[in-house]
């Protein structure tokens, strides 16, 4: 069932060692520039890569965790959110419960991280839960768990990790050749003899390396970036049975107005809609982490005959007019998998009742400004007690209860 | 002489080849034993939870006796047929479930049983464990596909003939009306 991952993985690794290749060739010629010794900015190159790769592989996860302002929480803390956590542990097999984090920010997103599956964090915003359902939660988190299972997260920070080393590389360089050359009229080493067409030719292949070294790099690592999105919606299908959960979250998430204040460049293709851009945009912008949501929403409402990948394979190729996502070999092994119908939970957020809750929180708020005191009720009712009440005690209209002020 | 070498070469590829098969195989199976052991913890959860939600539902509707009881007797045969295998305990937590909806819908004519915060609590948990139930039977029976295939499937199949390992059994949860978990609506 998990075959795909294996054909995913190849291609990853051409795309990665194509990167790798690049980074390499950017030190290569800077080094020839610099140093007239290509080997030593093969060193810098590596050095500078392996610096990084270090640290994000055993510092990402909680790099990430704490610029991301995220706070873990315990299965009392947020008893619905690790529920659902736990059951698409379940259902998708992952050896270990994530590690659950929750981010104090209206916007609603999430996102994982970890380097395998054996030591993966799960983090949604407050925004999510208070608009998410039961069943567009699952959708989420089982998107999520889809990208830890399918080792993404790992892909993107090694990734992610070359484009940065491109990137500085290439920035550095720049700024040496610019102001190395205003400094001194020409490089230094321009006086020794045996430089002519040989400099001049090496001067133009870095330039045309360090300008277009980064943008390649970056097309690549957006192109494994939206790809591996697809690939977690699959799998979130595939996990709960029901695609509609995450076609309606995506929609709830893409529409809500607020920005996540604690995303950046860095963070952003970690989350499972780009928390930067709007939407709106092209459906084949390359310079995008995320694939379009509508189309995303598309593809998984078009999953009528059932859950299994090559279900998703199936309405991925109808919507994207013929495109494949995954190999044949891969989606060939399953039997019919059927959707299950939408579960009716106690949890359901409908449109009046966040609209409610969303004025009583204006309400409460200019109450408490003007220095009301509230006393809440065993029953769940909430009682806002005006500044100048005099008694010690009032009585609960709804359930009769006294209560204390 | 080369003949020789050449049929050795074989023996050891063929050797090689078996040990692989096997190792696969037990791989499966114990992929499908753990995935069972899965199903049994959340099932064993379920008996935990149901004597506190009959209490708190006793709680508040005391004249529903033959309810509580049909959930009781239910949850004790579950229990006790715990050892059996995947086909005779799907049909005991088939009833088990259709029981606990009948439980769940009697508990909605009691408006303050709904507002009582141990009682949603219990619900939320109960809610939670149905799903786990079925993501976990659903992970479960997923594996023993996996596995079955492996079995009847050439050339593993001549393996798994030789050491006889057994196909593994689908978990099908019976219930007459219903196939998955009651459905509860309080709003």
């Amino acid at each position: 069932m998990w075959e795909q991952i294996r054909a995913n993985r190849i291609r990853s690794v051409a795309l990665m060692i194509f990167m790798a290749a690049l980074l390499l060739a950017l030190g290569y010629v800077l080094g020839l520039y610099f140093f007239d010794s290509a080997v030593g900015g093969l060193i810098i190159a590596a050095i500078v890569w392996g610096f990084m790769a270090l640290i994000s592989y055993f510092q990402g996860d909680s790099i990430l965790l704490s610029m991301a302002k995220a706070r873990k929480i315990g299965p009392d803390d947020a008893p619905r959110l690790y529920n659902v956590v736990e059951e698409m542990k379940i259902a998708s097999g992952l050896p270990k419960m994530p590690d659950i984090y929750i981010i104090d920010d209206p916007a609603p997103n999430a996102f994982a991280t970890g380097r395998n599956p054996e030591k993966a964090s799960l983090a949604v915003t407050t925004g999510l839960l208070q608009r998410c359902n039961r069943d567009e939660l699952q959708g989420v988190v089982a998107h999520e768990i889809g990208h830890i299972k399918n080792r993404d997260i790992l892909f993107m920070i090694i990734a992610g990790v070359m484009l940065g080393s491109i990137v500085i590389l290439a920035w550095y360089a720049s700024r040496f050749m610019i102001f190395g050359g205003l400094a001194s009229g020409g490089r230094r080493s321009s006086s020794k003899d045996g430089g002519g067409a040989g400099q001049i030719i090496i001067l133009v292949v870095g330039l045309v390396l360090m300008i277009l070294a980064p943008i390649v790099a970056q097309l690549i690592y957006f192109a494994m970036s939206r790809k591996r999105e697809y690939l977690a919606d699959a799998s979130s299908a595939l996990y709960t049975r029901y695609p509609e959960g995450l076609a309606s979250a995506l929609e709830k998430i893409s529409a809500a107005p607020q920005a996540l204040k604690s995303a950046n460049q860095a963070t952003a293709p970690m989350y499972i809609i780009n928390p930067l851009h709007k939407e709106g945009r092209a459906a084949t912008d390359l310079t995008s982490t995320h694939p379009p949501i509508s189309e995303r929403v598309r593809i998984l409402r078009a999953m009528a005959g059932g859950v299994a990948y090559a279900d998703y394979e199936h309405a991925y190729e109808e919507i994207r007019k013929g495109k494949s996502l995954l190999s044949k070999a891969a989606v060939a092994s399953v039997g019919a998998m059927g959707i299950r119908e939408a579960s009716a939970d106690s949890g359901t957020v409908d449109p009046i009742a966040e609209k409610a809750a969303r004025s009583r929180e204006a309400s409460d708020l200019v109450l408490k400004m003007n220095q009301y005191r509230t006393v809440d009720c065993d029953c769940g009712a909430r009682w806002k007690i005006p500044p100048g009440f005099k008694g010690d005690n009032i009585q609960c209209t709804r359930c009769g209860r006294n209560l204390k002020v | 002489m080369i003949a020789l070498w050449v049929i050795l070469g074989i023996v050891v590829i063929l050797i090689i080849w078996v040990i692989g098969a096997y190792n696969g195989l037990v791989g499966f199976r114990n992929l499908v034993k753990n995935a069972w052991a899965q199903i049994d913890v959340q099932l064993k959860r379920r008996y935990d939870l149901i004597p506190n939600l009959v209490e708190t539902v006793k709680g508040y509707a005391k004249h529903e006796r033959e309810t509580f009881e049909l959930v009781t007797k239910a949850r004790n045969l579950a229990q006790q047929s715990s050892g059996a295998g995947a086909a005779e305990r799907g049909k005991v937590e088939g009833e088990l479930t259709q029981a606990l909806g009948r439980l769940l819908v009697v508990a909605e004519a009691y408006p303050e049983l709904k507002a009582n915060q141990n009682f949603l609590a219990l619900q939320e948990e109960l809610t939670s464990t149905e799903n786990k139930i079925s993501f976990s039977r659903q992970y479960y029976n997923d594996s023993v596909l996996k596995y079955n295939n492996k079995i009847q499937m050439f050339p593993s199949n001549v393996i798994a003939g030789m050491f006889s390992f057994k196909q593994g059994e689908f978990f099908e949860v019976n219930v007459p009306e219903q196939k998955e978990a009651p459905k509860v609506q309080f709003t």
